[in-house]
């Protein structure tokens, strides 16, 4: 055997043949000869220009020479035989390779093209309407899940042992793993910009120290709380969504159904819960993150020693404080997680539904975290605390 | 053999069922006898899937009723529903295994659900089924280190996990190159055998008809319902119905290649 074998010769040809057309009478025909190699993406003859001012009662076309062709050549014939037909001649083909015949018999029926229609674009405001109706339609999805939700945990709380709880155990350790890094930075960034805006103002009246105070309970009532909502439903709740998306579009689900195995006992509760336990750990841990950006700053701006600063804000900061921000998160994670689970079991069975449903839990999820936290903020105002 | 065996192992009757507005079968009633083998067959879009997906349960018929074992499925209550969802497995188009779990917790989970089996049973029941169908020692691999054949048959020993007296496949060999559909065939043949399953394939590979079916039931799209009934190769034969026999029949006038590799001189179209 040989080791190396020669390749077979490459087409060298670099520019092929151009096509060729030839019309001349025969009797009383009009013979027209095509020839040399039909290109789409070379220059053809034009069939009016050739046809034009000749006479004869048929038309008769033979192959000259004919190399390669294309449906440029086959489009050429076409408009032979219309133009033919209108003007009342008989089209004559027969001499051409039979594959090209077969080609024209099997295009015969052609209409007329029609122009590339582009789709139509919608107007902005066609837009809003229909984006206005699927919000309310999903607005409305959120009640049945709640309930069915609810009557699960009642099921899980009569018969502990049914639930999933290694599922659960996962899903928290991926929840706190995956927003850990980005809660950390965003909740110690959010601390700083806070302390610097009140720095920039409090300054003014030599009331520096105080920063620890808006800096802490800022911090510990609102953004703490609430940055590490917005990070995990941005990641976990969007996790959950596009989990149970491909498990919809899979019939993963389905074949769950189809077991008896209900898809909210078994798929959403654990990351409820999950998301449940996870999002209080989340925020306080996002509330000493936020404190501390605002020691910094105090310490590098404004010459507060840090332990000023941490009496200062013991002083204010008070435990009613930290857990009202508390409850708050862990409404906040059941939030997330009904959008995100919710939106992934309606999921459509398609690449892109998976994409819309795991868009949809993170809007869904941060309206909900900030629907509740407006209704929270109303309850503790009236309550006082 | 029991002699107290029902004479149908399912029934349906005056099915119809569809998509929001859209009615894609109506008035269909058939029945489903003990060790039978009925294949569902018809053209794309004529609703076997909608059949299937009432039957088991995943949409809910306009009218009519299913029944398993003389016990309606579609007016069951919660825990009625449960006992019939235990007589049947399904085993979907694309698998549907739980991505997430290893092919023993696959196949464990319905005796985890219905069954109070410990732990050790369990393990012998996976064992059991996946050497059924040939896949023994693949209990930890997930489903996605699987071949496509090798996932068939996996979500196959998922369906028998529980001894189901029903097995209801969703187009058994698609994708499947022809040796590993005909492995899937063999087995499915088997089960039928050794353990007396009543079997409803949908499907249109012929060659599966041919070879397995006791019984077809042709629908049409047109008609929304049951246009043929029979064994596959009466209906071929005998069959006054050009949509029938043309589904099941070759076509006889289908042309011959002309044109082939060595003859291609002036004809390399698109070159």
């Amino acid at each position: 055997m040989t080791a190396c074998r020669q390749l077979p010769a490459v087409n060298t040809e670099l520019k092929a043949a151009t096509a060729r057309l030839e019309a001349g009478p025969a009797g009383s025909e009009c013979l027209v000869k095509v020839g040399g190699d039909w290109r789409l993406s070379e220059p053809v003859p034009s069939w009016i220009g050739v046809l034009g001012k000749r006479t004869g009662a048929s038309v008769r076309v033979v192959p000259d020479e004919l190399g390669k062709w294309d449906t440029s050549l086959v489009l050429f014939l076409l408009h032979g035989r219309a133009w033919c037909a209108q003007s009342k001649k008989d089209f004559h083909a027969d001499a051409l390779p039979e594959n090209l015949q077969s080609l024209l018999r099997q295009v015969a029926g052609m209409g007329a093209p029609k122009p590339i229609a582009k789709a139509p674009v919608k107007p902005s405001w066609a837009l809003v309407g229909t984006m206005a109706k699927k919000m309310v339609s999903h607005a409305l999805e959120i009640v049945p899940f709640v309930g069915e939700c609810t009557l699960g945990f009642i099921g899980v709380a009569k018969k502990p042992c049914r639930f999933r709880w290694m599922d659960c155990l996962v899903e928290m350790q991926q929840c706190w793993v995956s927003s850990l890094p980005i809660v950390s930075l965003v909740s110690f960034l959010v601390g700083v910009i806070l302390a610097f805006q009140a720095a920039i103002q409090l300054r003014q009246f030599g009331a520096a120290v105080f920063v620890a105070d808006l800096v802490g309970l800022a911090v510990v009532r609102e953004m703490g709380p609430m940055m590490a909502a917005v990070v995990v439903a941005g990641g976990t709740g969007a996790g959950f969504a596009a989990q149970l998306g491909n498990m919809k579009v899979d019939q993963e689900i389905d074949a769950l159904e189809t077991l008896g195995i209900s898809s909210v006992d078994f798929l959403a509760l654990p990351r409820l819960l999950a998301a449940a336990v996870m999002m209080p750990i989340l925020a306080l841990y996002a509330n000493v993150l936020g404190i501390l950006g605002g020691m910094f700053v105090s310490a590098t701006m404004l010459d507060i020693p840090a332990t000023a600063y941490w009496i200062e804000t013991q002083n204010r900061v008070g435990f009613s404080d930290v857990t009202s921000g508390l409850i708050k998160s862990l409404f906040f994670g059941v939030a997330v997680g009904l959008a995100g689970c919710l939106r992934g079991m309606k999921c459509d069975r398609s690449a892109a539904g998976v994409g819309a449903a795991t868009s949809s839990a993170v809007v869904t999820g941060i309206t909900l975290i900030v629907l509740s936290d407006a209704l929270f903020a109303l309850i503790f105002n009236v309550l006082g605390i | 053999m029991k002699n107290d065996t029902p004479a149908t192992v399912i029934e349906v009757k005056n099915l119809s069922c569809g998509y929001g507005e859209t009615v894609v079968l109506q008035d269909v009633s058939f029945a489903v006898h003990p060790r039978e083998l009925l294949f569902v067959i018809g053209g794309s879009g004529c609703g076997k899937s909608t059949l299937l997906g009432c039957m088991i349960g995943l949409l809910k018929p306009f009218q009519g009723d299913v029944a398993y074992f003389g016990k309606s499925f579609t007016a069951a209550d919660a825990v009625q529903r449960r006992d019939i969802l235990k007589t049947f497995g399904v085993l979907y188009q694309n698998n549907a295994l739980w991505s997430s779990m290893t092919l023993a917790e696959n196949v464990s989970l319905p005796l985890e659900e219905h069954t109070s089996l410990t732990r050790e049973d369990r393990q012998e029941i996976i064992a059991l089924k996946l050497t059924q169908v040939g896949l023994s020692g693949s209990e930890e691999l997930y489903p996605s280190e699987l071949s496509g054949g090798m996932q068939k048959r996996a979500a196959l020993a998922r369906a028998l996990a529980l001894d189901p007296a029903i097995v209801f496949f969703d187009e058994p060999s698609t994708g499947l190159d022809p040796i590993t559909s005909r492995q899937m065939d063999r087995l499915i043949l088997q089960v039928r055998n050794t353990l007396g399953t009543s079997m409803v394939i949908v499907s249109h590979q012929l060659s599966s008809i041919f070879r397995l079916a006791d019984r077809v039931i042709v629908l049409d799209r047109q008609s929304k319902g049951i246009i043929a009934e029979g064994s596959p190769a009466e209906l071929a034969a005998t069959s006054t119905d050009p949509r029938v026999r043309d589904f099941l029949n070759e076509d006889e006038d289908f042309p011959k290649p002309t044109n082939p590799p060595s003859a291609r001189r002036s004809f390399d179209l698109f070159k």
